[in-house]
């Protein structure tokens, strides 16, 4: 089962190294990374998805984030009411009789065109989980030629 | 006042105490080398760096003080890794200086460069880069701080050359404090009521400690609460010396080649109170066979090493010495223990630890007499395999930080520099090596360090011309097929004298006591080669993936 994690960590050298090292070293897997500073530029915030078969893992993976110096806290938000978002860009192909179609899908999910190239878009989406699936899924009709997604982030 | 960066390290190692460092000279320490040279510290050159890190280690278990050890970049780094993963893994406080190459070529595959933060990472509580002289009084007293509070662990810190000789106002950090490190110290008031709670309706409760006792200082109040609530208490090889072994409640080490008394008794406990330690696997053996009907009281500092093995009914991080005092306190009404220790005496009469006699030399006989002749005061390092398991059976300990072994990591060559660190954390005390002929030879070049150094250690070698553990493994499990356990070793006695040390080589039962007597009374480092029984096994076992009352009791 995936969960979403966020830690705030020390803004240093190796640290991501560091949290990287700790899941790679213990057999846990990140599904997704998102990292930035926050606006007290010595601190990172960090949203992690892990996949954890149970709770005894995701305790340990809890527990072993929050060993590491520099991990200043560490919230799950597996039992939390929370927003998480990701960005993707979607690079699609499609043909003018279908334009019509198009801006009607990315109005429904409030995507919409950011470059334009010939017969060739680059969509831009933000959402949760299920949204993106949804869009991707009426998309992929045009044919998704390359994707890039950000991961997710999250706040409670 | 403006300091050199080797300046400034070397006064903050003064100024947090150091009194010894151990290392190995390189290009990239050159300036802190040439620092070193007017330095009222101690130095002790090793014959190499992975000797430097295990003395610093031995040094810290002795003396329960962070070990301080130094090499250069590259390979001198590379070379104390295994003695940063030793100390990692048994939670010992140290302190690793690496020399790196200069700030501008790091990264180029200079000479005698290595990622030296990246290669021990997952090995150090935590490492610095120093990349800003500014910032290096800071990082060592962070260091410190780190390696020693909370649950220890050893610290590195990587010093680019140019670093070492730029100036900068020396700054002492009187204090430290980190946002992100904060260890916790005293358990959780609710948690310990529930624990008292659940002692004083146990029937058969058991204290199981670790080395978190002996990193804590809680060997007397452990005493206290084991006499006041009258439970018998077993240990790991971590823990051995935090409770006495010739005490009336003493079960002996528990696991793999603990006694069966031990096994049995937590088999059939119905409260694990466990202080300072982790249920590793050579512990607990099968794991969903492990003490089926005890409740478990986790005392640990470190929470990651709670509920990680196994189901823990009352967890309370914190240290070990404030919860077992606060505890003694808690409890008020005492549980009845007396049929309890009725069944673990008759435990004891049932499977007691024993050998059988023979006329060759024994090694469990080699270590009674260590014992005896020493009257169980000395500090005994060992090195891996049958010699640490037989050390830590047949020896009786009594007091903490006088058994010191590579618990966790078990790495062979480990015993005789750390035997050094000991010997020069306590010089009044005798120190001596358990050693295997395998993992003597791993190290055993810090002989000269001994002897330039007048480092009195002794070194009993059991050898018995194999690599015994394995082959004990390859004897009940591998059919007897001795794939390449069987080795020569040198002269132990013409090795020893040719480095200016004195050796005695034992063939003859009734030579083991006068031998151990001699080596004891001569003034200088003495190897003693005890020619054992060649295929002795260390009984009894638990096979591996077997519950730990299912052992192997062969009387080879």
């Amino acid at each position: 089962m995936r969960h979403t994690i966020s830690v705030l960590v020390e803004n240093k050298f190796g640290v991501l190294a560091r949290i990287a090292g700790l899941f790679s070293a213990r057999g846990y897997n990140i599904a997704s990374l998102a990292v930035s500073e926050t606006l007290e530029p010595s601190i990172s915030y960090m949203t992690i998805v892990v996949e954890a078969e149970d709770e005894k893992i995701l305790e340990q993976i809890k527990k072993q984030l929050n060993k590491l110096v520099d991990v200043i806290t560490v919230t799950d938000f597996t039992k939390k009411e929370h927003v998480d978002r990701e960005l993707i860009l979607a690079k699609i192909s499609y043909s003018a009789k279908d334009k019509a179609k198009l801006e009607a899908m990315l109005e429904k999910h409030m995507a919409k065109i950011v470059s334009h190239k010939g017969d060739t878009a680059i969509i831009e989406a933000v959402g949760n989980q299920e949204q993106i699936k949804q869009l991707l899924a009426g998309l992929s009709q045009f044919g998704i030629k390359e994707l890039a997604k950000t991961g997710r982030i999250a706040m409670a | 006042m403006k300091l050199t960066g080797a300046q400034i390290l070397l006064e903050c190692l003064k100024r947090e105490g150091v009194q010894v460092i151990f290392g190995y000279p390189g290009g990239q320490v050159l300036p802190l080398f040439d620092k070193l040279y007017d330095s009222d510290i101690r130095f002790i050159l090793v014959r190499h760096e992975q000797g430097a890190a295990h003395a610093a280690d031995g040094y810290a278990r002795a003396t329960g003080k962070p070990g301080v050890c130094i090499a250069t970049s590259g390979p001198g780094a590379t070379n104390l890794v295994t003695g940063i993963a030793n100390a990692y893994m048994d939670s010992i406080p140290m302190v690793a200086i690496t020399g790196q190459v200069k700030t501008h070529l790091i990264g180029n595959d200079a000479f005698q460069e290595a990622d030296v933060t990246g290669i021990t990472r997952p090995i150090t509580k935590h490492n610095y880069l120093v990349k800003d002289v500014n910032d290096l009084s800071h990082i060592v007293r962070e260091a410190f701080y780190i390696a020693s509070t909370g649950r220890p662990g050893p610290v590195l810190i990587d010093i680019p050359s140019d670093i070492q000789m730029k100036d900068a106002e020396f700054i002492w950090p009187e204090s430290v404090s980190l946002r992100s490190y904060k260890p916790t110290y005293f358990g959780h008031p609710g948690q310990i009521k529930k624990a008292a709670k659940l002692i004083a309706n146990s029937k058969k409760p058991l204290l199981y400690i670790g080395g978190g006792i002996i990193t804590s200082g809680a060997h007397v109040v452990l005493r206290e609460l084991a006499e006041k609530i009258q439970a018998p208490v077993t240990w790991t090889l971590m823990g051995i010396g935090g409770f006495p072994a010739t005490h009336r409640l003493s079960l002996g080490m528990l696991g793999m080649h603990g006694t069966g008394f031990a096994n049995h008794a937590t088999m059939e406990s119905d409260l694990i109170i466990a202080v300072g330690a982790r249920f590793d696997d050579r512990v607990t053996g099968r794991i969903d066979t492990f003490a089926p009907s005890a409740k478990v009281v986790h005392i640990d500092i470190d929470p990651s090493s709670i509920s990680k093995n196994i189901r823990v009914d009352i967890p309370i991080v914190g240290d070990a010495k404030n919860i077992l005092g606060e505890l003694l306190e808690q409890i008020k009404k005492l549980p009845d223990t007396s049929d309890w220790l009725k069944t673990v005496d008759g435990f004891k009469k049932k499977y007691p630890l024993k050998y059988k006699e023979s006329e060759k030399i024994k090694p469990q006989y080699v270590i009674e007499q260590i014992d005896e002749i020493t009257k169980g005061e000395a500090i005994i390092t060992t090195e891996v395999g049958q010699n640490q398991m037989w050390a830590a059976q047949w020896y009786k300990y009594n007091y903490p930080r006088t058994f010191i072994s590579s618990g966790g990591l078990g790495t062979m060559g480990f015993g005789f520099p750390a035997a050094m660190g000991a010997k020069l954390g306590c010089p009044e005390k005798t120190v001596i090596d358990i050693a295997g002929d395998g993992s003597i030879q791993m190290n055993i070049q810090e002989l000269a360090t001994c002897v330039c150094n007048k480092i009195n250690v002794k070194v009993m070698i059991l050898n018995n011309g194999y690599l015994g553990m394995v082959r004990q493994w390859q004897e009940l499990f591998y059919k007897k097929r001795y794939s390449h356990t069987c080795i020569t070793g040198p002269d132990f006695v013409k090795l020893a004298e040719s480095y200016g040390a004195v050796g005695i080589r034992v063939t003859k039962k009734e030579d083991v006591r006068p031998a151990i007597e001699k080596a004891l009374a001569i003034d200088n480092t003495v190897l003693v080669d005890f020619h054992i029984e060649p295929e002795e096994n260390v009984y009894p076992m638990v096979p591996a993936g077997e519950a730990i009352n299912q052992m192997i009791e062969g009387l080879a």
